[in-house]
């Protein structure tokens, strides 16, 4: 079994267009959810959402590169390249039949299917652009990414909800732990911030039109951010080998299904995922300091999650600093794990844990330290981050300072 | 009559990355540079410019009822479904 290592990262959200900028926007406490700037907004009950703001894909992608790249194809290929140019890595020969892009994606190009619906249904047209399906494939991403880097080994698309980015890493990092892939290119992206997007959540009737307060007794709902992040996991040796400079360590993983409720999250399922993660990492509850928290925001989440975690970690439950960053840069669904694995790597690098913002009442149901409203320093060395999709598919990812 | 040449003649271009200038009656797609994804997305500008469907499949280029050898083909092509779109 190898060790496996961060040594790129790369994103774009609604708090930054790159790592830096996220990092001190989630150090400032800063929120990225506003009125949301789409087509017929008026027509929407939800109002809010984590837009990236100023983004042009003027300069980044030409022409004919822009007619195959809905906005979550173009969100990957930015953070792929920030995270790609970190590691110092190119792509050639052996390496390059080796590596692969795995990505998380939940509801593919939503723009293109946007546009394109409303064009036949709404305005009668009987005919479409004829790259609407290489756009809104769900592995457009990712097969663009493995282009765009001539990464040649396995590639393909993750789709679990909310889960998808962390499921997508747990694969990457089996392919590199068990020597298959000496490099993989990993991570998610989504963007479903379009009227059709946000119509079909407002129908589950858990998204907040106020803001996202997690663990706050306050809490009315979730909050939909859009965005990616990418990340290179790298063979400890081989990225020692070339004097790479190491982010993070990814220590284990574990998946768990609830196998009981399409939406409602189950106990069960997620404290199995947690104590499956530090199982597979040979950690003890006692050695982590941090975990970045599914964390929704939603009356069901929170109070199940920290259930779950409070049954794992027993006595060190109240040791443990849990902190929702969805608060900040809202819930990017298929591309959600990419971006709070960021928050991981800040307080195992950086010794900053990024706050739960937003928070304004105690919830008894909530009971953990869940960093409210302002970072906090502390020494981490194990970090772990939860993600519990619809469905009942839960993934956990535990990573270690190195 | 020309205009339509001229309108083709400005999608294919397009396509190409080219000005319309350098785009010749003889070129032909290969010579333009414009591969089979290029191909399909000229035929729908085609298709939106002049209101018309184009029998084209991407599968059987060759078996198409429409010739796409060369520019002046295409203009041809056109040309005659716009006519046949007309009477």
């Amino acid at each position: 079994m190898k060790r496996v290592v961060i040594t790129g990262a790369g994103t774009i959200n609604a708090l930054g267009h790159d790592v830096p900028e996220t990092l001190e926007a989630m150090r400032e406490g800063r929120c990225g959810i506003a009125e949301l700037d789409v087509r017929d907004a008026d027509r929407l009950l939800v109002n809010i959402g984590a837009q990236v703001k100023g983004f042009s894909s003027e300069g980044l992608f030409n022409r004919q590169q822009m007619a195959l790249y809905d906005r979550f194809t173009q969100f990957a290929l930015v953070a792929a390249r920030e995270a790609i140019a970190q590691s110092g890595l190119s792509f050639a020969g052996e390496l390059a039949h080796k590596t692969g892009a795995i990505l998380g994606n939940s509801g593919g190009g939503m723009t293109t299917i946007d546009e394109n619906y409303r064009s036949v249904y709404e305005e009668g047209k009987n005919r479409v652009h004829p790259f609407v399906v290489p756009k809104l494939m769900n592995n457009a991403a990712a097969s663009h990414v493995s282009m765009e880097f001539n990464l040649k080994g396995p590639t393909f698309t993750v789709s679990s909800a909310c889960a998808s980015s962390n499921h997508a890493m747990a694969q990457a990092f089996q392919m590199v732990r068990t020597g298959m892939s000496p490099v993989m290119v990993t991570g998610g992206s989504e963007s479903m911030l379009c009227f059709g997007g946000v119509k079909a959540w407002e129908g589950m009737r858990v998204m907040s039109k106020s803001g996202c307060r997690p663990f706050s007794a306050n809490r009315n709902g979730m909050v939909q951010g859009e965005g990616a992040g990418v990340f290179v996991f790298e063979d400890y040796d081989h990225a020692r080998a070339r004097g790479a400079e190491i982010l993070a360590e990814v220590a284990g993983f574990a998946m768990s299904s609830d196998a009981t409720d399409i939406v409602m999250p189950s106990k069960q399922g997620a404290a199995r995922a947690i104590s499956g993660a530090l199982r597979d990492a040979r950690l003890n509850p006692e050695d982590v300091q941090y975990i970045n928290a599914h964390g929704t925001g939603t009356a069901a989440n929170d109070k199940t999650e920290s259930a779950a975690v409070a049954d794992v970690f027993g006595r060190h439950a109240d040791t443990v600093m849990l902190s929702s960053t969805k608060s900040m840069h809202g819930h990017l669904i298929g591309g959600t794990g990419a971006v709070e694995l960021l928050a991981c790597i800040m307080a195992l690098r950086d010794g900053v844990v990024a706050p739960t913002i937003n928070y304004e009442e105690p919830d008894p149901e909530c009971a953990l330290d869940v960093v409210p409203n302002e970072a906090r320093e502390a020494k981490v060395d194990v970090a772990l981050s939860n993600a519990f999709a619809f469905g009942g598919l839960n993934a956990v990812l535990a990573l270690k300072r190195v | 009559m020309a205009d339509i040449r001229q309108k083709v003649i400005e999608i294919i271009a397009e396509q190409a990355v080219l000005e319309p200038s350098d785009v010749k009656m003889d070129s032909t797609l290969e010579d333009l540079g414009i591969d089979s994804l290029g191909l399909v997305e000229s035929i729908f500008a085609i298709e939106e410019a002049f209101d018309i469907q184009v029998p084209f499949n991407a599968n059987e280029p060759e078996e198409s009822d429409f010739d796409i050898s060369n520019v002046a083909a295409i203009v041809a092509g056109v040309e005659k479904l716009v006519a046949e779109q007309k009477a």
